[in-house]
This record gives structure tokens, C-alpha cells and sequence, in this order.
């Protein structure tokens, strides 16, 4: 259920953005204080896009961790041109990981051979968790040449920065600040850590690693406000460009269809949000795996996925 | 604002919540008279928890397993509201939901009335700190809307409130399934002339604006030094629990006892930079003088309230834990961000919370309250929960699971030996002046960093010799290095206290050689001790004077036989040669000596 203001207090917004950044940035420095093996993973999204500007607040202008982005090879090019290019300004260190047998053995939905979520699972999930755990390759950018290289560090990550939002849909609701993962990669929905007081779960058994969420708190509109507020750069895919089309929220090409909007900039996507004509649509209504039957991204995230 | 709905099972939470919405015009199109066909359909009556469940996607057993968030708002602001369950097994979701509210409504169903997990919630809102509370009597309407039902009701609760220390500000009696007084005045209770409970949220004050007017407290999160990306700035980072901060500020941190100033606050995108910093912000600063810090220390403001420093305190904690909390077991305590081993010493009493009945036990059940004391083997930085409530509370890790959560509700007297050590070093630290040259300098120059290595054994190895040949080969390498032979010191700086043929007091004379050693650290020097048979108490009064990371233990001899765990143990040290070499390799392996 998305959060709509109907009334618009200015400063009392700004207020309310501030408490979120706040409490963000916490969390990330208690990610970075507490796990050794640290990752962020990086979706090219606008809401992992902000959570990459995050920790650029918290740790005054660098990212101390790996990102990491799980490249299905379907992604939109853009997207692709977009990450390389702010990996190179921003000195991050960028990592990304991949099924490549599934890929070669053609095992996709847009080659025909799976459904959106089999697909969805072999693309997303098992390239995430293999790369997660250093048991299939990483690629890490090598900054003198601007190329990728095959990453020698195989150490398995034990905290996992993931910009998931709790207003997103259901499973993501119940989910923690720090959430744990077993061996499996299994999340344990009924049976959570406790947190309060700034406490988290940053304790973990052998073989089990942390997801963190800086960003359970804010909402799609939040993400948005916060994007003008700071002048983060964003995929122009958001944008609409003269095509009456624009994307809301972003994935693979063959299974992200854009939106019928004439959004242009960052003041047309926030009146739209707030008052106009998705105040009331679900962001994710474009994104295929979230209608198959069966709860299907609960059962993806109960998986690995993000 | 965010709000926390609690109570026992059953009296209607998510109705409240349901009407909350559906009252508000909260809820997205259709999906009222989408769950209404529902039921329907399915000949069920129609309940506004039923809606709840459509929308948090909740399918399992009929009863909410966490704590899930929805959104309404009144013409005031935007609220926030948090579903505690109220099913006895899911205490922690209920904590986890509480900590993030400012204020709570606690719902009583008019028929059954007070039960257990209405005084366990209404316990635990106290221990959470939660002031703000306002009693929802629920189900008035199957109780033919009596004003006697709601008063036996407000006056057996109440009692209870007041006795663990909370004033609600209402009882407000209601039917959620009927809309009365939820966000309309009930035409059915003409006799209840109170706020509605729409009235009674927007009632609630925002924020505790307290916190800014008290003494500055900021745990250390983290040191931050980004050298490798070409950035010389060492920051220190952290989030403001309360008090404020500004440049020029002079800055003591606890429990070292260390200070320095303000030199500049730092900040990343858009906005000024601050020149102040104040509560709730997540902050990083510069020190004009540059001294060691780490992650877990307290900054605070010099001149103000200074914190309580010791290893061993008085609590009231709730137990969450599977396993029930133990003595001589060792547990992690978390308090702000310093995360110390420790264990419970001893238990004063156990409360039932649902019925505040006290008692005595030897261990802490699961959902149990109790008062005990903890020790930790570290000193930790905190203060009471009647003078500064957020810097009082810790959590308890138990294996990997945070397991308990408590308040310091007062200081035990101090009686380890180290204790002293520690308080006269705190003191030092307080007064000490900072040498306008700092660390890092010293150690680029010197090609080393300052360390004091202890040369430990059974008596008649060859201690001293050693020392004495590894001196001199330090030194021949550039080193700057000094042996500080214990004799040295026994007639000199401990002359008044030593007794000729025996130390009487051993502690006493580590604690004036940890104090010299400290200077010499701050020199830069690299300083060789040799003691017989150093001790693990020893070690904790060495410890108590000199920053821990400076510390290195060599054993020499075949079986270590006291209970120091060394650095680095050489069974063998027949050869000296070959000694100085493996000692001479640990000191590079350890970052003392540059290659």
C-alpha cells in the first residue's frame, strides 16, 4: 500500500526526508562496522541508485565496498552504459556476476524454453546466490583499462546491502533492517531477529550471511523527492522522451514494459506520484514475475532473491 | 508519526486498524468492497481484520506474525501504524514494532477485560520508553455500551499503569467493528464525553524534544580514514542520541577518558555543512588534536554530565531468549555501539510481567523480567535510565541472536583490581595534553609504531638476556627502541612502596609501569618489559593504563603456565639467534616495525 499526501507541507517533508537519511546512513555504518565481507548489490534502479548516494553521505564521498550487479544480459542497454559510466566517475569498486551456463544452454524466457519466474530464477536468483557466495566468477572493473577482469577474491560476502523498501508489496513489509540468511539462503519469515534501540542482528553463524535494508523505510515518492532533493543522476529510461512512454520501475527488456506517461523530468514524475494518475497503481503493476500465481516473488525472496 | 497497536489476542487490534484506514479514506479503490464480496462468497461475516490480512498478504493462521506497517492520515499529519501481534510467542515482533513508535494504543476487549498480554504490552512499553499510551477499550457494543463494563475496566488498568509507572492519557471506550469513537462520536455512549480516537493520535506529541536540551551524547560508529582513496581526513562518525555538538566544541570520549575539539563537521551532497550537530542527526567531525579513538567509545561534551564508567551494572532486562539466561555463561552485550563479552553476576528478582507478582530464580525464562547485575570484562561508557533513558539501554546477544534487551537502572561499586588502574587512567586521559605532533608522524619518521612488548616465562629462561640482545639488534636495524629494566623502576617511581626482597603489592607496580610505558607509547618509542610469569590479572591492569592495541605478550618456555593467553608463544628459546628472529618477525606481522 503506497503512502499518499494528499497535502503537501514543505518543510515538514524536508523533515521527513531527513529523519530517512539518517536513519539510512546509520544503518550503513553499522554494515560497514560490523562485516568484513560487505557488499552492496546495485540494480541500476533509482532506489539502489539512491542507496549507492547513501553511502556516498555516509562515508563523505566513497563507497568502502564492493557492488554488486547480477547482469542477466537482458538488461535494458542503457542501463548497462549508465552503471559503467558512474562506476568510472564515482571510483567504485564494481563487481558483477552472471549465469552463464543458462545463458549459453539458451535455459531463458526469451529464448523460450522457461516461464517469466523460471527464468527469473535462473537469471536473478542462482546468478546472485553463486556470485554471493564466490563459487561461480565475479568481474570486477580493473579502473586503469575500464574493462571487467575475473575478480580473484572468492571469499564468500556475509553482509549484503540490498535496496529493497518495505511499501513495495507484501513480503517485503515483513521484512527486518538486518535480515538473515541460512545456508540455503533461505529467509525464515515467521521467525525473525528482534530489533530495537539500534540494535541489529550483526552476529551470524559460519556458512550464513546478512541481508541489510537502509531503505525498508521509504516510499516510492520518497525515493523520488530525494533524487531532486540531492540532484542524483538517474537512467534517462525514467524519462519520457518524446514517446509518451516511460519506465517506473526497471528490469529486464522483455519482461519491463514502460508506462504511458509524459513525464519529462523529476518535478512531472513526483506531481504524477502525488496527486495525478499513479497515486493510487501499484509501481511494480509493469514487472511480469510479481503476477504469477503462488505468491511469486514471496517465494522468489524466500529463495535469495532480492 | 509512527504508532504501535498492542494487547492480548483477539481484542481487536486489527479492526482498529482496519476502521483506522477504511474511517480515513486510507484505503486503495475497491478494496473495501472487493473483501466485503469475500466474505460474502464465502458466508463469512464481514470483519475489518479480513481487509487487513488482503492487504498485508498475510495468509497464515489467522493471526499477524509480525509487525506490519500501514499508512493513514488525518488533516494533522501523516501516521504511521505498526500491528503488534498479540500472540504470547511473538513477543520480539511486538518489541521490534513498539521500538519504532512514539506512542501506543492498547486495546482491552470490554467482555474479556484485562488479561495477561495487556499487562505484559503495557510492561513492556514502559521498559521501551514509550510515554504516550492511550487504552482502547474494544468491543463496547456486545457490552450493551455500558459505562459501568468500561469504568470497572479503566480503573482495574489504570492501577496497574501507575504502578509500573505509566500515566495514559485516555481510556477511551470503543467498537471498532461499529465505528464508535474511532473517528466519530459514538451516538450508542452519549455518557463518554472524551476525544474519539482519531482526536486522541492527534493529540500526541510529534517528537521527545527533550533529548536536544540534554548532555551530548554520541556513540563512536565508526573512525573513518579513506587514505587509500587520497583523503587525509579522520572523522569521527556517528548518529546523536541527544545533547548538541559545535565547532570548537571540546569533545571527552568514554571510557578512555580521551578529549580533543571540534575542529569541523563534515558532509557529503546537497545542503550547507553543519555547524552544529544535535540529536537524531547522523553526524562526522574532525578533531583539531588527533588522538586514538575507536569504535564503541561515547563522545560527549566537556563541562557537561560526564557518563558512568565501569564493568559491572544494575538492570532491569526482559529475556527473549529460547534458552534461559544463565550465570557463568558468557553472553555479547550491545550498548550503543560498544559490543563487550559479559555475564549475569546476579539476579535480585524475577517479575512476572502479566501479573507483577516478584520473584527469586536462578535463571531468566524466556519473557521473564528480571533485575540483576552484569558484568562485563571490558569497562563500558553509560549512563541511568532516570537521568538519560537512551544511553542507558543494551541488548544481549546470545550465541548469534540478540536475546534480551535492558535498562541501567544503577552503578555497582567498584572493586576489581583494575578498577583503580582504570578510573586514575580515565582521570589522566582527561587531563593528558595532546602532543602537537601526531601519532602517524612519529611512526613515519621512527619506521614504527609504539608498542610495548612484554617478555614473559618461567623464571631463570634467560628473560632479560633476551630482551637485552633484542634491544640492541632493534636498534642496529634504526629502531628506536628502549629495555626498561623492572628495577629501574621498583626504587624510583614505585621506591615508596617497595618493601626490600618482596613486591607486596604487584598490581600497584604494574599500574606505575603501564603509566610509564603510556608516555613512552605517546613518544613513539617501541619499549621491552620482562616480567616472571605474567597473569591474566596482570594483563587487565596492564590493559586498564595502556591502549589494549599496544600491548604484545612473548612467552618463552616450553609449557605457558599462568593463565595469560601470549601473542606469541616459543617453546624452544635455548637459541637466542633464532629467538630474536621469530620476535623480530612477530613485531613486523603485528605492525610495529615497517620492512
Amino acid at each position: 500500500m503506497s503512502e499518499s499526501r494528499r497535502t503537501y507541507d514543505k518543510a515538514a517533508y524536508e523533515a521527513h526526508l531527513v529523519e530517512l537519511e539518517n536513519k539510512s546512513v546509520y544503518l550503513l555504518r553499522e554494515a560497514y562496522a560490523n562485516f568484513k565481507e560487505l557488499c552492496m548489490l546495485w540494480s541500476i534502479g533509482k532506489d539502489s541508485t539512491v542507496m549507492l548516494w547513501l553511502a556516498r553521505k555516509a562515508f563523505y564521498g566513497h563507497v568502502p565496498f564492493p557492488l554488486v550487479h547480477v547482469d542477466t544480459h537482458y538488461k535494458i542497454p542503457e542501463m548497462i552504459e549508465y552503471r559503467d559510466r558512474l562506476a568510472r566517475e564515482w571510483r567504485i569498486d564494481m563487481i558483477y556476476g552472471e549465469n552463464k551456463a543458462a545463458l549459453d544452454a539458451k535455459e531463458t524466457f526469451p529464448d523460450g524454453r522457461l516461464s517469466h519466474i523460471e527464468c527469473c530464477r535462473k537469471l536473478k536468483t542462482e546468478a546472485l546466490t553463486h556470485t554471493l557466495a564466490g563459487d561461480w566468477p565475479r568481474y570486477r572493473m580493473n579502473h586503469d583499462t575500464g574493462r571487467y577482469e575475473v575478480d580473484s577474491n572468492t571469499e564468500p560476502y556475509t553482509g549484503v546491502i540490498v535496496g529493497v523498501r518495505a511499501d513495495e508489496e507484501g513480503s517485503r513489509s515483513k521484512e527486518r533492517y538486518f535480515s538473515p540468511r541460512d545456508k540455503n539462503n533461505d529467509w525464515g519469515v515467521g521467525d525473525q531477529p528482534p530489533e530495537f534501540w539500534g540494535q541489529y542482528k550483526t552476529d551470524f553463524a559460519p556458512g550464513t550471511h546478512v541481508r541489510i535494508h537502509p531503505l525498508l523505510d521509504w516510499t516510492e515518492l520518497d525515493i523520488w523527492e530525494y533524487i531532486r532533493r540531492e540532484s542524483i543522476p538517474v537512467v534517462s529510461l525514467y524519462f519520457d522522451q518524446g514517446s509518451g512512454r516511460r519506465y517506473r520501475s526497471l528490469g529486464c527488456a522483455p519482461c519491463t514494459t514502460p508506462v504511458e506517461s509524459t513525464a519529462k523530468n523529476l518535478d512531472d514524475i513526483i506531481e504524477e506520484l502525488r496527486t495525478g494518475k499513479f497515486s493510487n497503481i501499484a509501481e511494480r503493476s509493469g514487472r511480469e514475475q510479481d503476477k504469477e500465481d503462488g505468491g511469486g516473488l514471496e517465494e522468489l525472496r524466500k529463495d535469495g532473491y532480492m | 508519526m509512527n504508532i504501535v497497536i498492542v494487547g492480548h489476542v483477539d481484542h481487536g487490534k486489527s479492526t482498529v486498524i482496519g476502521r483506522l484506514l477504511a474511517d480515513t479514506d486510507s484505503l486503495p479503490q475497491g478494496k473495501l468492497e472487493q473483501v466485503r464480496e469475500m466474505c460474502r462468497r464465502n458466508s463469512k461475516p464481514f470483519e475489518y481484520a479480513f481487509l487487513l490480512d488482503a492487504l498485508k498478504d498475510e495468509r497464515s493462521q489467522g493471526i499477524t506474525i509480525d509487525a506490519a506497517r500501514c499508512f493513514f492520515k488525518t488533516a494533522k499529519r501523516d501516521y504511521l501504524i505498526i500491528d503488534a501481534p498479540g500472540h504470547i510467542e511473538f513477543l520480539k515482533n511486538m518489541i521490534t514494532g513498539a521500538s519504532r513508535a512514539e506512542a501506543a494504543l492498547l486495546v482491552i476487549d470490554a467482555n474479556e477485560g484485562v488479561r495477561e498480554n495487556s499487562r505484559r504490552h503495557g510492561y513492556m512499553l514502559k521498559m521501551l520508553g514509550i510515554k504516550q499510551v492511550a487504552v482502547l477499550v474494544n468491543k463496547m457494543d456486545l457490552a450493551d455500551y455500558s459505562e459501568e463494563v468500561f469504568k470497572s475496566i479503566e480503573a482495574e488498568y489504570r492501577g496497574f499503569l501507575e504502578e509500573i509507572g505509566i500515566r495514559a492519557k485516555s481510556f477511551i471506550p470503543v467498537s471498532a467493528m461499529q465505528g464508535d469513537n474511532i473517528a466519530a462520536q459514538s451516538s450508542d455512549m452519549t455518557w463518554y464525553k472524551g476525544r474519539t480516537v482519531l482526536e486522541e493520535l492527534d493529540a500526541f506529541d510529534e517528537k521527545e524534544s527533550e533529548a536536544d536540551s540534554l548532555p551530548f551524547r554520541m556513540p563512536v560508529q565508526d573512525v573513518y580514514r579513506f587514505t587509500g582513496s587520497g583523503d587525509d581526513r579522520r572523522i569521527i562518525a556517528g548518529t546523536v542520541e541527544s545533547g548538541r555538538l559545535k565547532i570548537g566544541d571540546e569533545c571527552v570520549f568514554y571510557p578512555s577518558g580521551k578529549h580533543t575539539h571540534v575542529a569541523t563537521f563534515e558532509h557529503f551532497g546537497a545542503g550547507e555543512t553543519p555547524t552544529e550537530i544535535k540529536t537524531d542527526m547522523a553526524a562526522g567531525f574532525t578533531m583539531t588534536e588527533q588522538i586514538y579513538i575507536r569504535r564503541g567509545e561515547i563522545c560527549c561534551l566537556s563541562g557537561e554530565k560526564t557518563p558512568k564508567v565501569g564493568t559491572s551494572f544494575v538492570a532491569s532486562l526482559f529475556w527473549l531468549g529460547i534458552s534461559p539466561m544463565v550465570k557463568e555463561k558468557n553472553y555479547l552485550l550491545k550498548i550503543g555501539a560498544a559490543k563487550v563479552p559479559c555475564q549475569l553476576k546476579e539476579i535480585i528478582s524475577t517479575l512476572d510481567a502479566s501479573t507483577l507478582d516478584r520473584g527469586k530464580k536462578d535463571k531468566i525464562d524466556r519473557h521473564d523480567v528480571a533485575e540483576c547485575i552484569i558484568e562485563c570484562s571490558k569497562p563500558i561508557a553509560f549512563d541511568l535510565t532516570s537521568e538519560m533513558p537512551k544511553t542507558s539501554r543494551f541488548v544481549l546477544v546470545d550465541e548469534y541472536e540478540i536475546s534480551g534487551g535492558g535498562i541501567i537502572t544503577a552503578e555497582v561499586e567498584k572493586t576489581g583490581i583494575s578498577d583503580v588502574a582504570r578510573d586514575l587512567a580515565m582521570r589522566r586521559n582527561e587531563k593528558w595534553e595532546t602532543s602537537s605532533i601526531p601519532s602517524e608522524l612519529r611512526a613515519k619518521r621512527f619506521g614504527q609504531r609504539p608498542g610495548i612488548v612484554i617478555i614473559t616465562g618461567h623464571r631463570y629462561i634467560g628473560k632479560k638476556a633476551m630482551a637485552k640482545e633484542l634491544e640492541r639488534e632493534l636498534w642496529d636495524a634504526g629502531r628506536q627502541v628502549y629495555f626498561l629494566g623492572i628495577g629501574n623502576l621498583l626504587y624510583g617511581v614505585a621506591g615508596e612502596i617497595k618493601v626490600e626482597g618482596e613486591i607486596p603489592d604487584r598490581y600497584e607496580h604494574i599500574r606505575r609501569l603501564g603509566e610509564v610505558a603510556n608516555i613512552m607509547m605517546d613518544s613513539g618509542m617501541l619499549l621491552l618489559v620482562t616480567c616472571a610469569e605474567f597473569t591474566a590479572n596482570d594483563m587487565e591492569v596492564l590493559e586498564a593504563t595502556v591502549d589494549t592495541e599496544h600491548i604484545h605478550t612473548v612467552w618463552l618456555g616450553d609449557k605457558v603456565t599462568t593463565d595469560v593467553v601470549p601473542d606469541l608463544a616459543i617453546s624452544d628459546a635455548s637459541d637466542r639467534d633464532a629467538t630474536a628472529v621469530r620476535i623480530k618477525s612477530f613485531m613486523a606481522e603485528r605492525g610495529l616495525i615497517f620492512i
